[in-house]
């Protein structure tokens, strides 16, 4: 028997059960009363979100070693918790007036988060692939929800052969890894990698990293993410958008800082180059869209170019920073674009396409001047304008590409943040320039809007006091 | 818990406390709106006219004083974001006293003028709101001495100013308003990777300003970062080539926008290089000086040729900063005491003057509802003759008439370059004061031109059927202060001089 502690996965044990719970509810429940499955999730995530958060300062190792409860993996896992929370609050009625399959979207979207939370702590390379593909697999599912919508079923197809050729990359590159190091567990990988630089050591790395380039979708390998969250249902769209693609983080964080980093002289240029590459596609294509969600896409692919750069920076001597700045951009990106979602979906009800105008005289006309103000603190933060908490995330990153000396990266990220300001405030400007005359006051779901007003807070009280959340990152850190 | 050590907190944050408290009022309340926002103008006001008179003039000042605290006057120096070491250090000195009083000034006045005047499509509540926000952001970029903090002030001008221009400004405002935040934010976010190479080379790691200055960066890397904060500055101040976005945002924004954009964001730049640039990176300066001057002195023939070809009232005007922010500019690139303190003698100066021009060139749109100089069509000295006296003074004391406010910063910045600092090349400088002197020269020119075609002459047909009010209470009340303030300056100098001087040797001691 392997040793387990059983504590600390206790969070994951309350996760499954309450997939489980729902699974057969759905069974039980009449139609009429299917969205007390949602009700259900809701309560299990926020029953295991308060067991995670007894383990905070806590460091324990299961299963030989493989699955540790440490800083960084309580940190993400009690994040992931907080957005699972928020993408039920925001499916709760968008799934129940589309008169979706509840039970089964419910079953789905707990059972990536659970892949989520294994994802945090699995510190092997198997662990980390069967998590990550528990994240992925009940995604192109969800992508498909809305079945009658032939972009809907484009969206899960497309999402599912991206996904499974990526996965098959970034097999083949663990397959080599254990090859040549002979294990699985991410130390021993970094000890073996560390006394010889075989050539197909390096090739194996620059697999998984194609992979993983997928997942965050880096260009070049993006081409799925618009069309995708575009087919999907709004709260699948925020939900990969947010999770899934900070999934694929922690798990690119834990790789790439723990288990390859011996090989960093040889993956680290490669970042350096896929994060310009992505920042700068993703912003210079979402200048052309009209369409709200595609729009947000783009940005997510440029986002993720800010959040890819750190990983160009580790083995020039200012590892902690990068490391630091990372997981500080990826939980400040969660918020912001999650609050960004939120409004979209508030919207949805009305105006399902969500194209740029329809947010026209949002503000202006008082269509919904609170969820207006509230998205434009979304947008603005994600453009990185202090003092908002955006700023603060690609303040730390530009410190860190500094400190490291790639001030040029730094001056590309900048001048790629000024440009994204253009297609950002192109929603603001509708919002609040543009006047519809007669317009109609539009209701928002209370969750949604609850959704919406919890994130703007956050982002506006991060900006005026970014020691509230830079303190986390900083216990995150490997040892 | 003194005064003292309230004072400047006070000063800044009282407007953003009042931008709270506005959002919560309900949006049907509009006199109680606009009354919060005068009370919440106003109350800083007492303050800074408490901090001036609690100032101490022969005091030292900020350069030169690396790790004396008590050099400067009224400071906090608090932690604030540990992790990053930025703090919240905050202080006076000769440089920013005047600066932040004007600030203080211009920001009552306009609320003041908001009482009576609020621009389409209304809106007080978000209206004043983004006033106070405004407010805070700008006089807090005066007090900060912490490079963090400094560029969190400089950057929350930006969203304010931008729905202000974008909502309430005139028909091209949508375009004007993206084009000002897209351009500021441009040089801005250069300027901020500009402080941080300075936070990593300076030993210790720091933001502190007082602190850098005795850091003794090597020159190469004086040079390269010189050139990250030229951009951020210039484009603010902003310095030909980096005008265009200057002349949509001020004549597309509502008066009272128009005013604090003249009137106070523009000295945000010039002033960034008298507190950071200069002292900071003096090697730098030295070499960057002559194209500085060169450039400001471009900036003074140009825009007084551009202002030659304009119809319309308020483009003129804007156009008009272009050159008068020229020879704060050229001030600075001399590198002397007589330069630097011409250069802040001509920022307040340019912002009680000009902030006046936007007040007239705003109320003149509100009688007429046009501004163009031709379809107004000259006869307001008959029409509306104490409007167009006011017009007729407040333009003389912008092409620089003796006595007035603003001769003292343009005589003595061409003073001054005629004879800069040692190694600066003479030959130089003596072409640039010649230039110069042309730009004075078509500067009044202009503003003769303008008022002869607007003031002068008999009414147009159109006008003479028309009831025109003049000069009402609110514009009076309004108004008061600067018109006192452009012949207190004009004849008594000595009110900034005597309070900048002993800062400014201090500074060109550094240089």
């Amino acid at each position: 028997m392997p040793d387990v502690d059983y504590r600390a996965i206790l969070p994951e044990l309350i996760l499954g059960a309450t997939i489980l719970v729902v699974l057969l509810s759905d069974l039980g429940l009449r139609p009429g009363r299917k969205w007390i499955a949602g009700v259900l999730s809701f309560l299990g995530c926020a029953v295991a979100l308060g067991a995670e958060l007894t383990l905070i300062g806590e460091t324990r190792s299961s299963f030989g070693g493989t699955y540790v409860s440490d800083g960084f993996a309580v940190l993400f896992k009690s994040f992931f918790l907080v957005v699972a929370l928020a993408v039920v609050l925001l499916s709760l009625r968008y799934f129940r007036d589309g008169r979706f399959y509840q039970g089964e979207y419910y079953f789905l979207l707990l059972s990536s988060f659970l892949g989520m939370l294994t994802i945090s702590s699995s510190r092997d390379l198997l662990m980390l692939f069967i998590s990550l593909e528990l994240v992925t697999a009940p995604g192109w599912l969800m992508a498909g929800f809305r079945k009658r919508d032939p972009r809907s079923n484009e969206a899960s197809l497309k999402f599912f052969l991206i996904g499974i050729l990526s996965t098959a990359v970034m097999l083949y590159g663990m397959s080599l890894v254990y090859g040549v190091t002979g294990s699985l567990a991410l130390t021993d990988v970094a000890r073996e990698l560390g006394t010889q630089a075989e050539p197909v050591a390096i090739a194996a790395v620059l697999f998984v990293v194609a992979g993983f380039a997928f997942k965050v979708s880096s260009v070049p390998f993006h081409f799925w993410a618009p069309d995708t969250y575009e087919g999907s249902p709004i709260p699948v769209a925020a939900f990969l958008s947010v999770a899934s693609k900070a999934a694929g983080f922690a798990g690119l964080l834990q790789l790439m800082f723990l288990g390859f980093r011996p090989l960093a002289e040889f993956w680290s240029p490669v970042f350096a180059v896929l994060s310009v590459l992505t920042m700068t596609v993703g912003n210079l294509v979402a200048l052309q869209q009209r369409q709200v969600v595609r729009l947000l896409a783009y940005s997510s692919i440029a986002q993720a170019g800010y959040m890819l750069l750190p990983f160009a920076l580790v083995g020039l001597g200012e590892d902690p920073l990068a490391f630091e700045s990372a997981v500080l951009y990826i939980l400040i990106y969660a918020v912001m674009n999650l609050g960004a979602f939120a409004v979209v979906v508030a919207l949805a009800r009305e105006a399902p396409g969500a194209l740029l105008a329809d947010f026209a005289g949002l503000w202006r006309s008082r269509r919904a001047p609170g969820l207006a103000v509230a998205m434009a603190v979304f947008l603005l933060s994600l453009a990185g304008i202090p003092p908002l908490a955006g700023f603060w995330a690609k303040f730390r990153i530009f410190q860190a590409a500094i400190a490291a000396g790639q001030a040029w990266l730094a001056v590309v990220m900048v001048i790629n943040s000024v440009v994204s300001l253009y297609y950002y405030v192109a929603i603001v400007r509708e919002m609040f320039f543009v006047d519809v005359p007669g317009a109609r006051r539009l209701r928002a779901p209370a969750g949604v809007a609850g959704v919406a007003a919890l994130s703007a807070a956050a982002v506006v009280a991060v900006g005026f006091f970014p020691d509230l959340f830079a303190r986390f990152p900083a216990g995150a850190i490997f040892p | 818990m003194s005064f003292d050590d309230w004072a400047i907190t006070l000063a800044v944050f009282l407007p953003a406390l009042g931008a709270l408290v506005v959002a919560l009022v309900p949006g049907d309340r509009d006199r109680l709106t606009r009354g919060l926002g005068i009370l919440f103008t106003g109350l800083p006001l007492a303050v800074g006219v408490a901090i001036l008179f609690g100032f101490d003039a022969g005091a030292p000042g900020a350069f030169g004083a690396a790790g004396a605290g008590n050099a400067l006057q009224f400071s906090v120096n608090l932690p604030w974001i540990s992790v990053i070491d930025a703090s919240y250090f905050v202080g006076i000195d000769g440089v920013s006293l005047p600066l932040l009083e004007l600030t203080l000034l211009l920001g009552f006045l306009c609320m003041i003028y908001t009482w009576r005047y609020l621009p389409e499509p209304g809106r007080p509540k978000a209206f004043v709101a983004l006033l106070l926000l405004l407010q805070t952001g700008m006089a807090g970029t005066f007090v900060a001495f912490d490079l963090v903090l400094f560029f969190v002030f400089w950057e929350l001008v930006l969203v304010p100013m931008y729905f202000l221009i974008g909502l309430w400004g005139g028909p091209n405002r949508e375009y004007a308003a993206i084009k000002f935040f897209l351009y500021t934010l441009f040089g801005s976010v250069f300027m901020l990777l500009g402080f941080l190479a300075m936070y990593f080379r300076a030993e210790p790691h720091t933001f502190d300003m007082l602190a850098l200055q005795g850091a003794g960066f090597d020159r190469t890397f004086q040079l390269v970062v010189f050139a990250g904060l030229f951009l951020g500055f210039a484009i603010k101040v902003p310095m030909w080539p980096f005008h265009t976005w200057l002349p949509d945002a001020h004549t597309e924004a509502p008066t009272v926008g128009s005013v604090i954009l003249a009137g106070v964001l523009l000295k945000m730049g010039t002033y960034g290089f008298v507190r950071i640039a200069l002292p900071i990176l003096p090697d730098a300066a030295r070499v960057w000086a002559p194209w500085i001057g060169v450039l400001a002195v471009i900036a003074i023939v140009y825009a007084a040729l551009a202002c030659l070809a304009q119809r319309d009232l308020k483009r003129l005007i804007a156009f008009s900063s272009v050159g008068h922010m020229g020879f704060v500019m050229l001030g600075i690139a001399t590198l002397t005491d007589v330069g630097i303190n011409a250069a802040i003698y001509g920022m307040v100066a340019h912002g009680v003057i000009t902030g006046m021009l936007f007040f007239l060139a705003g109320s003149v749109h509100e009688r007429y509802h046009t501004r163009e100089i031709a379809d107004i069509g000259g006869g307001m000295l008959q029409k509306v003759p104490f409007l167009a006296s006011i017009l007729a003074f407040t333009a003389i004391a912008s092409l620089g008439l003796p006595g007035l406010a603003g001769f003292w910063g343009e005589v003595m910045a061409l003073l001054s370059s005629y004879n800069p600092a040692q190694g600066l090349s003479l030959g130089l400088y003596r072409t640039l004061m010649v230039f110069g002197g042309i730009g004075t020269i078509l500067t009044a020119g202009y503003f003769l031109w303008m008022l002869q075609r607007v003031n002068l002459g008999t009414v147009p047909e159109r006008w003479q059927t028309k009831e025109l009010a003049d000069v009402n209470a609110v514009e009076y009340v309004s108004w008061a202060p600067l018109i006192v303030g452009i012949l207190l300056l004009g004849v008594a100098p000595v009110l900034i001089f005597g309070i900048t001087n002993d800062a400014v040797a201090a500074l060109t001691g550094l240089l």
